[in-house]
């Protein structure tokens, strides 16, 4: 097989899944469907494998080849085609392996619904876009997938469109990145007009023409284009001030939290980032507005994590703050750095969700955290790998996490931009809060004392199997990905042929100088202020949630205000309802009364319709059925068109001697 | 080149000035004392039967259709048959191509029942 | 001259297709003869083989090198192969509804099959002709073919009344057509196309004689106008549209376009190419009438038929504006748009055809009410072809449009453009309006409409082709821009 049908295969078999499912899922049933897409994402997440171990593992040669032509228009080729590098070939990994878990476990969480196929071939639909995302080498087809996993996103937040909060969140979702998606489109139409082509190949070996170009008031166009292509990032990958939709997708069922909202759409941002490398390396305009937005996402959305009480809502702040993080590593141009935490996070975020949801299906689909507690004892094995999982969250030392996000705080450290000593401050606070407020959830759900109103608690035990194995699958890399592959990934150029570092950030280099070895660091980091902040962050979340509760509504109640913008999510909600609905709308109603009643209707619509039957009228009377009428016309047209071409002045002499 | 057609049109108008001419003599010189006898139809015989236009049966139109046909196949087969020594056997098969054709047709219309008068 | 007597078997191989395809006629002719009712059904099967082999052995000839057979009166290129495939494919599908709606309509006759593989035989002579009596002889055995075949319905007056007009005007059209071509042929000195060209070519090549060779181009043009249906010689178009049978509306509202496609290629790019500048003046004139007459005239039609006629002619125009840019590949978009147009036109006949059963004459657009709950997948396809003719993206109708459209502005004619495409939004109206009724108003009646497995099926892929294709056009792009 060769290898553009080995990366067809990863892209369709799930597609092809999808399509059975979608369509003959109601004939085959659930037990088939589900076969046959698990079966399908199967079959991607072991080529994936073979796909990594080719180029990263083995060093294999970028593949870079256009599949199919789809259109051409003037000079300009629309082709699909696949980029697989290394970068490629960890994105197919992360994305598959988190999507077959994800499948396996939906199997036990979706068990009672009534949409049970309509799911499966939704999710594998999401896992064919997302691989086309990733493998893409050219806007176009990025643009595909960044909608594709856009539309299936926004059908599955509204999955159950019965709950009309499900609907809402869904619109939310649809409207906010419809601002993001729009930046995006007009960077990818900047690069078109200044580029001429659409493929990433192109583009970047062509940077050099636009260098000192500028554009409108006199910014350099690659600052625009980044930060257009940036906005795009913002909005699919939550940023403040578009992060407004991530919380409220939380109304979609929970594997599609774990799979879409937590490991893999929402970081399709930083993968975009990471690609274009090359062409933010060459603004340091564009690098700091990167940093900035992470390192408030980081912070900001991290506080809001503490006040909540629904206990996805909890884990999608914190996925907001983690997303903010890579974020920032993207602006200290650690790109590495970012994919690497996308990775890791990718595994233990997906697993701390899964872990949510296996809660909620013993709890009945109790999701207040304040009527949870002590469950550890009924559900052992969700309490152990969410205990994995928050500990990897949090950057206990050893822990995936704790490789990813120390570094990404050591590469800001290192960063030279404006700004990235309040960045530095920034995320080191950032860890405190991480750590209290994952572990004031940990402890709220699974210790203390019980809280659980008596008729359920008689029904909680552990979940099923299809549901336990996703944790524990997922469990072991949020232990050990970590530490296996942050040398190689940062250090000895896993990523080198995909990311490009420009000389003047020297963040990644001084990373490379101080560090030794993976298990060096944990020692290491006993000395380091990240570490004891994560600790004082523990020992304030059992302070708070378990030994002194009575503390926590004291304080509560103390500075009522700050909670009060806390629990209002900083009015970001309130200030989009009031600016932007009530705006457009009374922007809306005001061009519908001017515009569409009086331009529109009555001028344009119905002045057109008047005249374009007055046309007809006078041509109607023409066509009257009578053969000699129809056959005078014929010869009276003809006179006239010989009379012109004879006296056109196209037409040779009159004057013709005969 | 229009020089070329004076004839013609020397023609024409010797063609018109002499039916002009002649039913204008006539007409100038010869009596006119009119009655009603030399006014009725057929002055030495009888009033007309029918109408002058009489219907045709319709038969007619198809035979005389199918007459035509193989009226012109006649035409296209005499020049064939003044060369037909020089084209040899060429022409001896394209002529028979011709001619099988024409029978299909034949045979069609015989099938039909258009040669039938009932 | 005797050398071109002579018989050469390979000459005629050359010719294959058509020999093979009037040996046919005369094989299903005859057999029918004999045939009793009960085995009618054989007769449509004779036929669909005879074209299917038609089809396949046209299909091998292509990529044959450029040959000239017939004392240089008939070329085999491979325009002219894939042009037949074409045709030959599109009247199998033709056929297909066809035969529904024959049974229907008590019109099953032998005779019907027979003309209609005549209409395919002239066509085939019209692709491959390459000297003005070939071309002309093609013409004449399609039209006379499709005379008949509109007055086969004898008993509806309306019918037979159609296909008087179609008969008188097109006499008149050949007559103009063979007065163009005698001119031509006064001032050349020939009547074959390759000589023509070269007379045409030649640089001293008088004033007087290029304006007589003008005047014949005039007189040419409009011939092939008529049978294209272009304004203004469209008038017989609806009238015709409307009161034929419609399984005859359809075969002859969509292959010929592809023969007459072809017969302007041959004379006025093979023949007359030299002469662009005069006759595109010419063509952007009647092309523009026609897309402004077809779009605005169909807005008022009540009769499905009766609009499509005029929609037709507004295609056409598009077709034509696809000659006035002058370069190759505006012919090769022309070329593209003919066989999208045959490709949307055949489904929309289809359904017409599967709506039309007995006592239930679907020709009035009010018809169409509700029939998305009558039936879904009809409505559907019907649904795809509007927005397809419409031009709306994704749908292949788009493409066309667009490719037209863009040969149009590379060629500098931007005001031509815009007018074009106002008209394009205007016609989208009617369309529009057709979908409107489907999935917006409620029946007044409540019959399911069931049709046959066999048509059901090509229409289906009938339908998803011009979704298939409107989403990967390149394939037939690049068959199109290859052939000139």
């Amino acid at each position: 097989m060769t290898l553009d049908n080995v990366y067809l295969t990863i892209a369709l078999s799930p597609l092809l899944g999808a399509i059975i499912a979608g369509f003959f899922g109601g004939m085959l049933g659930r037990k088939v469907t589900h076969t046959i897409t698990i079966f399908g994402v199967l079959v991607s997440t072991v080529f994936s494998m073979y796909v990594f171990n080719i180029h990263v593992l083995e060093g294999g040669d970028i593949f870079n080849n256009n599949i199919y032509t789809w259109m051409q228009v003037g000079g300009l080729n629309l082709s699909v085609g696949f980029l697989v590098d290394n970068l490629t070939s960890v994105m197919l990994v992360v994305v598959s392996f988190v999507s077959l878990m994800v499948h396996i476990y939906t199997i036990g969480y979706m068990d009672k619904d009534e949409g049970y196929t309509k799911f499966f071939s939704y999710i594998s639909l999401f896992t064919f876009a997302m691989f086309m995302l990733v493998m893409s080498n050219n806007f176009m087809q990025l643009f595909f997938g960044w909608e594709a996993v856009g539309l299936v996103s926004y059908l599955l937040i509204g999955f159950w469109h019965h709950k009309e909060s499900a609907v809402e969140a869904n619109l939310k979702a649809f409207l906010v990145n419809r601002v993001g998606d729009f930046g995006f489109l007009l960077g990818i139409s900047l690069i078109l007009m200044y580029f001429g082509s659409l493929d990433y190949i192109e583009v970047f070996s062509n940077l050099g023409a636009v260098e000192g170009v500028t554009i409108l008031d006199g910014s350099l166009v690659i600052t625009v284009i980044c930060i257009l292509l940036f906005v795009g990032a913002m909005g699919k990958s939550a940023q403040v001030p578009l992060h407004v939709w991530l919380p409220g997708s939380m109304e979609g069922p929970t594997p599609i939290s774990a799979l879409i909202h937590a490991a893999t759409m929402v970081t399709a941002g930083i993968f975009m980032v990471s690609r274009m490398s090359p062409m933010f390396e060459l603004s340091d305009v564009a690098l700091t507005v990167v940093m900035v937005i992470g390192a408030i996402t980081a912070l900001f959305m991290g506080l809001l994590g503490i006040v909540q009480n629904d206990i996805k809502r909890v884990v999608a702040y914190s996925t907001l703050s983690q997303l903010g993080y890579m974020t920032v590593a993207l602006g200290v141009s650690a790109y590495s750095v970012a994919i690497f935490h996308l990775m890791t996070h990718a595994f233990f975020k997906a697993l701390l969700f899964l872990a949510a949801g296996s809660v909620i299906v013993a709890m009945h689909h109790e999701q207040d955290i304040r009527n949870m507690g002590g469950l550890y004892k009924k559900m052992p094995i969700t309490y152990i790998t969410s205990l994995v999982g928050t500990l990897a969250l949090i950057g206990f030392p050893g822990f995936a996490g704790f490789y990813s996000k120390d570094m990404i705080i050591e590469a800001v450290h290192f960063s030279s931009l404006p700004y990235s000593d309040l960045v530095y401050y920034a995320v080191v606070a950032g860890v405190f809060i991480t750590a209290f407020y994952s572990l004031r959830m940990f402890f709220i759900v699974f210790h203390g004392k019980s809280r659980v109103d008596s008729h359920t608690a008689g029904h909680i035990k552990e979940s099923a199997t299809s549901i336990t194995f996703p944790l524990i699958a997922l469990a072991i890399p949020s232990v050990i990905i970590g530490y296996i592959t942050i040398e190689p990934m940062l250090f000895t150029g896993w990523l080198d042929n995909s990311i490009t570092v420009s000389s003047r950030h020297s963040s990644m280099a001084e990373l490379s100088y101080i560090f030794d070895s993976a298990a060096s660091m944990i020692p290491h980091a006993l000395l380091t202020v990240p570490f004891w902040m994560m600790v004082l962050g523990i020992a304030t979340a059992w302070l708070f949630s378990l030994h002194k509760t009575e503390w926590a509504d004291a304080i509560k109640n103390r500075f009522h205000r700050t909670y009060y913008v806390l629990d209002s999510l900083y009015g970001f909600d309130r200030f989009n309802e009031i600016v932007f609905v009530n705006g457009v709308k009374k922007l809306g109603l005001l061009l519908w009364k001017v515009s569409d009643m009086v331009i529109i209707d009555k001028i344009v619509v119905n002045g057109s319709a008047k005249f374009v039957g007055f046309i007809g009228s006078i041509i109607r009377p023409i066509q009257t059925g009578y053969v000699y009428h129809y056959a005078f016309f014929m010869i009276f047209s003809l006179l006239i068109i010989l009379t012109w071409t004879l006296f056109s002045g196209n037409n040779p002499q009159l004057n013709v001697e005969f | 080149m229009l020089e070329n057609y004076l004839p013609v049109v020397v023609f024409i108008f010797l063609g018109v000035a002499f039916g002009v001419g002649l039913t204008l003599i006539g007409w100038l010189l010869g009596p006119s004392k009119p009655n009603e006898e030399k006014n009725s139809q057929f002055e030495c015989g009888f009033p007309a039967f029918e109408d002058s236009r009489m219907h045709f049966n319709v038969r007619y139109y198809l035979v005389a259709i199918l007459f035509i046909l193989f009226d012109l196949e006649v035409a296209f087969v005499f020049p064939w048959a003044v060369v037909q020594s020089g084209l040899g056997w060429f022409g001896f098969v394209v002529i028979s191509v011709f001619l099988f054709l024409l029978v299909v047709g034949f045979i069609f219309e015989w099938k039909k029942g258009a040669l039938e008068w009932e | 001259m005797t050398n071109n007597f002579s018989f050469e078997i390979n000459s005629l191989l050359v010719a294959l297709p058509e020999i093979f395809l009037l040996s046919s006629i005369v094989i299903v002719l005859i057999i029918d003869l004999f045939l009793t009712s009960k085995f009618r059904q054989a007769t449509y099967y004779l036929t669909q083989l005879s074209l299917m082999v038609t089809g396949i052995l046209s299909f091998n000839l292509i990529g044959h090198p450029e040959t000239v057979i017939f004392s240089n009166s008939f070329i085999l290129d491979n325009m002219a192969s894939v042009f037949k495939v074409f045709i030959t494919g599109s009247s199998m599908v033709a056929m297909v509804y066809t035969r529904h709606y024959l049974l229907q309509h008590s019109l099953y006759r032998g005779e019907y099959f027979v003309l209609v593989m005549l209409a395919v035989l002239g066509m085939m002579v019209m692709v491959s002709g390459y000297s003005m009596l070939t071309l002309y002889m093609g013409l004449e055995i399609l039209s006379l073919s499709l005379y008949t075949l509109i007055a086969i319905a004898r008993n509806r007056s309306i019918a037979v009344e159609a296909a008087l007009k179609y008969f008188v005007l097109g006499a008149i059209a050949s007559g103009l057509l063979l007065y163009g071509i005698s001119m031509v042929y006064g001032i050349s000195g020939s009547i074959n196309i390759s000589d023509i060209s070269a007379f045409a070519h030649d640089p001293s090549i008088n004033s007087r004689d290029t304006l007589i060779l003008n005047f014949g181009l005039v007189f040419l043009v409009i011939g092939i106008a008529f049978k294209l249906g272009a304004v203004p010689f469209h008038m017989w178009v609806p009238d015709v549209y409307e009161g034929a049978p419609t399984s005859v509306t359809m075969f002859l509202s969509t292959v010929p376009k592809i023969a007459a496609l072809a017969m302007l290629v041959r004379i006025l790019v093979d023949g007359l190419g030299s002469m662009h500048d005069y006759w595109s003046d010419l063509f952007l004139a009647l092309s523009l009438l026609s897309i402004s007459v077809g779009s605005v005239v169909a807005l008022m039609q009540t009769n499905i038929k009766r609009m499509l006629a005029y929609s037709t002619i507004s295609h056409v125009g598009f077709i034509m504006l696809g000659f006035v840019t002058g370069v190759v590949s505006g012919y090769g978009a022309a070329i593209f748009y003919v066989l999208v147009y045959v490709l949307m036109s055949l489904a929309a006949f289809g359904v017409i055809i599967i709506l039309n059963n007995k006592g239930y004459e679907a020709d009035q657009i009010s018809d169409y009410k509700g029939l998305s709950k009558n039936s879904p997948w009809f409505a559907l396809v019907m649904l795809i072809v509007m927005l397809s003719m419409a031009g709306v993206p994704p749908f292949i109708g788009f493409y066309s449009k667009f490719s037209i459209l863009q040969e149009v502005v590379s060629a500098g004619f931007i005001t031509v453009a815009i007018i074009a495409v106002v008209f394009a939004v205007i016609s989208a109206y009617y369309y529009l309006k057709i979908i409107k009724f489907m999935y917006f108003d409620e029946s007044d009646k409540d019959e399911t409409i069931s049709a046959p497995m066999d048509i059901k099926l090509i229409l289906s892929i009938n339908g998803s082709l011009i979704l298939v294709v409107g989403l990967f056009p390149d394939r037939l792009m690049n068959i199109s821009m290859s052939l000139l």
